[in-house]
């Protein structure tokens, strides 16, 4: 029976016996796609339905859910002197470290994007730190590398410049975390020099017939043709630094420290939720979290078509 | 520009450089001389991490290697299946259910975490394993599950056409035909899903409690925070920071072509 069921994709005819075949291939498929579904409905779309519903209670995991309404919502806009912080260092966090890591990748993408012996190892050097970045080991280096008398500020010295204790001032602690994430660009270069070397080399000649110079070849042909990349990089890495969690945690022990200035937004949900186990509050910041990630995302989309090349325009 | 390039190469790998050799300095000297090159060479340091806690620091590369291998067995077996009937079969409300699986791409856990463990939590699983490894029995990584259905679509369609010619039902198809040409996305998806876990914090964090569970960035984290102005064991933190990394870098020395590839191509998150 099954046998059938690549010719009845081809066959498009409604019949009694097509109708038993899909039927058929119905069943195969769906057996094979029970592992998925049941993921899908267990961990994620049941309990998305679950966590909205708890955004609305107070939940301390030993008593049952107490409905609230919009308290928690209310109270996270109004009266929560930690959310704003939390939310303002994430948000710095992004929109800082995410343009500086995308160009610097694009700019070592560039500087690499060409043949010369040894040219392979500069780019795993390059990509290593964003194979390391995540672990726990990177951040508890960056702790020290930062620290009063560590090696960032034995460099500055020579400079003549004495350097801050970097993680004890609210000022600058958040910096070390957004060096910490350009640092690990890697992915996105790797993601960039992939597109480098699907521009056609005859554009390139064909700029420098017209005796166009490196840094006008740059701003004409690469920028233009590679800007769906650069929107994918920056979404990407967008949503999953709104999500960055371990670096701010090992930084500051768990709390955020000094004056909230390293409470990532994701810290501050887990604090709440599995510290202070408010969990109804903690999912109320989550939903919140995915209204922010959905909704820069769709401005990322909207405001596409205004910058991302399109090869069918 | 080739010159900048080394340098600049230089000064991404100099702070690995530096936690190192500072792994290997007396404890006074590691805010004191930053030259890479010890003055007094001392490897008291990793046994002295070693044995830092109750139980042996083996025990929790242990733990980390378990969750990891479970976790890969998880992802080959989900996602390739999963990703075949995407790819491959036709049946009612596929669209749909491939964009939903599609969105999972791009949605935070955290939506999920908070029911999930509550979950996990009244079914006495916490401070086990599997609240890591049983999802990666149900296809949640999208990421892998959208990687192999791209790989699967590249294979030529003949193949699986000419043994359903022969009578092999779709699960036949995949067991013989496709899942065998999927090797290299297989190789693939078990590096990435290593190093993901390997790296994972968050999960481990939430789930894992007791001492003898610990995973190697839990004990990390132990480590560090007892490490501070008042208790000096830089030497040790660092020791053990690079043991924790060692077999991220048997990765990299192995399989950068391959992890190279799986970014450029799906744009995974390295």
């Amino acid at each position: 029976m099954s046998q059938q069921a690549s010719v009845g994709e081809v066959v498009r005819v409604a019949s009694p016996a097509r109708t038993v075949r899909q039927r058929s291939a119905n069943g195969a498929a769906y057996t094979m796609l029970v592992p998925w579904l049941v993921g899908f409905f267990g961990l994620t779309a049941i309990p998305m339905v679950a966590s909205l519903y708890l955004s609305f209670t107070d939940y301390s995991l030993l008593a049952p859910p107490e409905w609230v309404g919009a308290d928690n919502y209310a109270y996270m806009f109004n009266g929560d002197y930690r959310f704003w912080p939390s939310l303002t260092v994430t948000a710095f966090y992004v929109f800082v470290s995410v343009p500086l890591a995308t160009v610097v990748a694009l700019a070592v993408a560039v500087g690499l994007n060409r043949k010369m012996r040894g040219i392979g190892i500069l780019r795993s050097v390059y990509y290593l730190p964003s194979l390391l970045g995540g672990s726990v080991a990177i951040a508890i280096m960056w702790r020290e590398l930062f620290d009063k008398n560590g090696l960032v500020n034995l460099v500055l010295s020579w400079f003549g410049i004495d350097g801050p204790a970097w993680l004890a001032l609210p000022q600058t602690a958040p910096w070390t975390l957004v060096f910490l994430h350009a640092w690990q660009f890697g992915a996105p270069m790797v993601i960039f020099l992939a597109a480098l070397k699907q521009i056609p080399s005859d554009l390139y000649e064909a700029a420098e017939l017209d005796g166009a110079n490196r840094v006008q070849v740059f701003f004409t042909i690469t920028l233009p043709l590679i800007t769906p990349i650069v929107f994918f990089n920056v979404v990407m890495q967008m949503i999953t630094s709104f999500q960055a969690f371990t670096p701010a945690f090992v930084i500051s022990n768990g709390t955020g420290a000094p004056l909230d200035s390293t409470l990532f937004y994701t810290l501050y949900l887990y604090i709440e939720g599995f510290g202070n186990f408010r969990m109804g509050y903690a999912a109320a910041l989550a939903w919140v979290l995915l209204a922010i990630i959905a909704g820069l995302t769709a401005l990322a989309f909207a405001t596409a078509r205004f910058w991302v090349f399109n090869p069918d325009d | 520009m080739p010159a900048v390039l080394v340098l600049g190469a230089l000064l991404m790998v100099y702070p690995l450089l530096w936690m190192f050799s500072s792994s290997l300095k007396p404890e006074d000297e590691i805010f004191r001389n930053l030259s890479l090159i010890p003055q007094a060479l001392t490897f008291q340091n990793y046994p002295k991490g070693w044995t830092f806690f109750n139980v042996p620091f083996s025990l929790y590369f242990i733990n980390s290697f378990v969750i990891a291998a479970i976790a890969i067995v998880g992802n080959l077996l989900s996602c390739t299946i999963t990703a075949y009937v995407f790819a491959r079969l036709r049946f009612r409300w596929r669209n749909l259910w491939f964009s939903l699986m599609l969105l999972g791409l791009m949605l935070p856990h955290h939506v999920t975490i908070i029911p999930q463990y509550i979950m996990f939590n009244n079914a006495h699983l916490v401070n086990t394993i599997l609240p890591l490894v049983l999802p990666k029995f149900l296809a949640v990584d999208s990421f892998f599950v959208f990687l192999m259905v791209q790989f699967i679509r590249s294979i030529p369609r003949e193949l699986d056409e000419a043994a359903t010619m022969d009578g092999a039902g779709p699960f036949r198809v995949f067991v013989d035909i496709i899942l065998p040409l999927c090797t290299p996305a297989l190789v693939t998806v078990s590096i990435f899903t290593f190093v993901w876990t390997w790296n994972d914090f968050f999960s481990q964090l939430l789930y894992l409690t007791s001492g003898d569970k610990l995973t190697v960035p839990l004990a990390l984290r132990m480590l560090n925070s007892s490490t501070g102005e008042a208790t000096s064991t830089w030497g040790i933190l660092f020791a053990m920071s690079c043991l924790s990394i060692i077999p991220l870098l048997a990765i990299f020395f192995f399989f950068q072509r391959r992890l190279v590839e799986g970014i450029a191509t799906t744009g995974l998150k390295g």
